[in-house]
């Protein structure tokens, strides 16, 4: 039910971006879907990759702080209120988003979005409860980002 | 113009005679009175009967901030309390303090020495001083305070800060004499620009400018925007605080009350004397304290002696503008800061790893200080609301220990310089 995602710090500086991209690039790691948290100084790069655990690896002998991280990916309908759904399951729950990202699914009238929540297993159990879609793992969550972008 | 023309202008020989005389007196009393000179005196196998001219001192050994913090917080006294009747002292961040007192005739010296000063760059008895030096433990407030009384010129005890109602103040009770650190005089004078004031608008004619390095571009730059002369002053709170040594208005070097201070300039890693003129630590050995005598104290600034004769009378020896420091202590806006302190505070909190570098720059006329601190695996959260804590958290502490505004900055790892394993820990990018 958990989706692994990278986290990375970076500078807010020109390059320092790339310089983690490069290092997933060099090493054959494709990128799946990703956002950009910025502030001021830094930044915080959020990852879905395909294979995470040997990634944080190669970043790590690279110098980057970097941290795996539990999200939850909520297959979604694209049409209007699909989130809004899904946001009250959770509001009911008590659970607050930390952040989310969203993406088109490669299902027609489906969207992906992914979500950081405080409480996980509350929003795990609720959001089943509700028969909302739940992606099982990160490669079917990256066949469907994958398909999409095709 | 003298306060006390004197000793001021006393002819070298009568000077260095009181010297010598007053150095033998001076270095009984701390071998008698202060276990601690009696003890290293001993290690050393030197007494004061050792000193038959003023030559000798550098046979003694030297006195260090260490051995004050060792000796907290009155053990350096050569007096008992009850002849006390002031204490100073530092912020005492890392580790113990360093602890001052003073007799009655103590403070009578100092407040000469301060009247001296300010008499030195034209202050007189119809002057009215707006004092922005800070008042406290610092030396800097009360010691032009009692100076300025002594002289009987009036003395308005502003303190820092407040900028707007200083510059009111400044007009309205038409303050002719400034008494700050170089760079909030600068300061002073851009926000006397932004409320739509002139210095012709002001009575102000010179200030006495001192507590932290600046230079003669900053001079410059001071008494343009002015429109007074500026002077700068030096002193210690080990030696006495400000008022060990001046300009006149010639502006060529600090004059040393050379009849209450022997300095010395020394090689700061052999400890020799240097000759007269060469560039090195300044040595400080007071000859007429009481309750704190010191012998040889190495100040860790860096600057020369100037022994030439001054078109102003005075007959004393000056030393040149504090051009740096033997450690790595830096000044910010007059408070000093020792990046011990700050690896002091990074290490109090939980997890963070004392990954820093300071940088210092000038922005405008004030000093900024930014403290970039490593992310590491411990420290690195995915929500940046937990990065922002932490940076809120380092800063504040930061703050509240050195007194100072700091901006805080997470960095990526390993980014911060490092040669030979050790990390450059101060960039100082001001240009002065």
């Amino acid at each position: 039910m958990v989706i692994k995602q990278l986290s990375i710090f970076l500078e807010n500086i020109p390059g320092h971006l790339r310089a983690a991209t490069s290092v997933l690039a060099e090493n054959n790691i494709n990128l799946r879907a990703l956002t950009l948290a910025d502030t001021a100084d830094f930044g915080v790069l959020r990852l879905i990759v395909d294979q995470p655990e040997i990634a944080v690896e190669l970043l790590k002998n690279k110098n980057f702080a970097v941290k795996l991280s539990e999200v939850i990916a909520v297959e979604i309908e694209d049409t209007p209120g699909g989130l809004d759904k899904v946001l009250k399951i959770l509001e009911e729950e008590y659970v607050n988003v930390e952040y989310m990202y969203a993406f088109m699914g490669s299902k027609p009238k489906k969207a992906l979005v992914i979500f950081r929540v405080d409480k996980l297993s509350e929003a795990i159990t609720s959001l089943q409860k509700n028969n909302i879609k739940l992606i099982e793992s990160e490669e079917e969550a990256i066949d469907l980002i994958y398909y999409c972008w095709d | 113009m003298y306060w006390n023309q004197k000793f001021e202008c006393l002819p070298r020989e009568a000077l260095k005679n009181l010297q010598l005389e007053r150095l033998k007196q001076t270095l009984e009393r701390a071998y008698h009175n202060v276990p601690h000179y009696r003890n290293i005196m001993q290690q050393e196998s030197i007494e004061p009967k050792d000193l038959e001219s003023l030559e000798d001192l550098r046979k003694f050994p030297f006195t260090r901030k260490q051995d004050l913090r060792d000796n907290y917080p009155y053990g350096m006294f050569a007096v008992s309390l009850s002849e006390v009747v002031r204490i100073h002292s530092s912020s005492g961040t890392t580790g113990k303090p360093t602890v001052v007192g003073y007799t009655r005739n103590d403070l009578n010296t100092w407040s000469e020495l301060m009247a001296r000063a300010l008499m030195s760059a034209g202050v007189q008895k119809e002057d009215v001083i707006q004092n922005a030096y800070g008042y406290g433990l610092f030396t800097g407030g009360l010691g032009v305070h009692y100076g300025a009384e002594k002289i009987g010129a009036s003395i308005i005890p502003i303190s820092g800060g407040n900028t707007k109602r200083q510059v009111m103040i400044m007009k309205d009770y038409e303050s002719t004499i400034l008494t700050c650190t170089p760079s909030y005089a600068l300061f002073i004078a851009e926000v006397i620009k932004e409320m739509g004031l002139k210095p012709a608008d002001l009575k102000l004619k010179a200030g006495l400018f001192g507590a932290e390095p600046w230079s003669e571009n900053m001079r410059k730059e001071i008494e343009e925007k002015l429109e007074i002369l500026a002077i700068d002053i030096y002193g210690l709170s080990e030696i006495i605080g400000p008022g060990v040594a001046v300009e006149c208005k010639y502006k060529s070097g600090l004059h040393i009350m050379e009849d209450h201070f022997i300095v010395e300039v020394i090689n700061p890693k052999t400890g020799e004397v240097l000759p007269t003129g060469e560039k090195g630590e300044l040595v400080f050995t007071s000859l007429t304290k009481e309750a704190l005598p010191i012998i040889r104290y190495r100040t860790g600034d860096i600057s020369r002696i100037i022994n030439e004769k001054c078109d102003c009378g005075r007959t004393s020896i000056k030393i040149g503008r504090i051009e740096g420091r033997t450690d790595d202590m830096i000044i910010i806006r007059g408070v000093n800061v020792f990046p011990s302190q700050i690896e002091h505070v990074l290490l109090e909190i939980e997890e963070v790893e004392p990954n820093y570098q300071i940088i210092v720059d000038r922005e405008g006329q004030l000093d900024n200080l930014e403290v970039q601190v490593e992310v590491s695996e411990k420290t690195f959260f995915d929500e940046v609301k937990r990065l922002e804590s932490l940076n809120k958290k380092i800063r504040n502490e930061i703050e509240s220990l050195l007194g100072v505004s700091v901006r805080v900055k997470l960095v990526e790892p390993k980014t911060i310089t490092r040669s030979e394993g050790k990390a450059k820990r101060v960039i100082d990018k001001r240009k002065i």
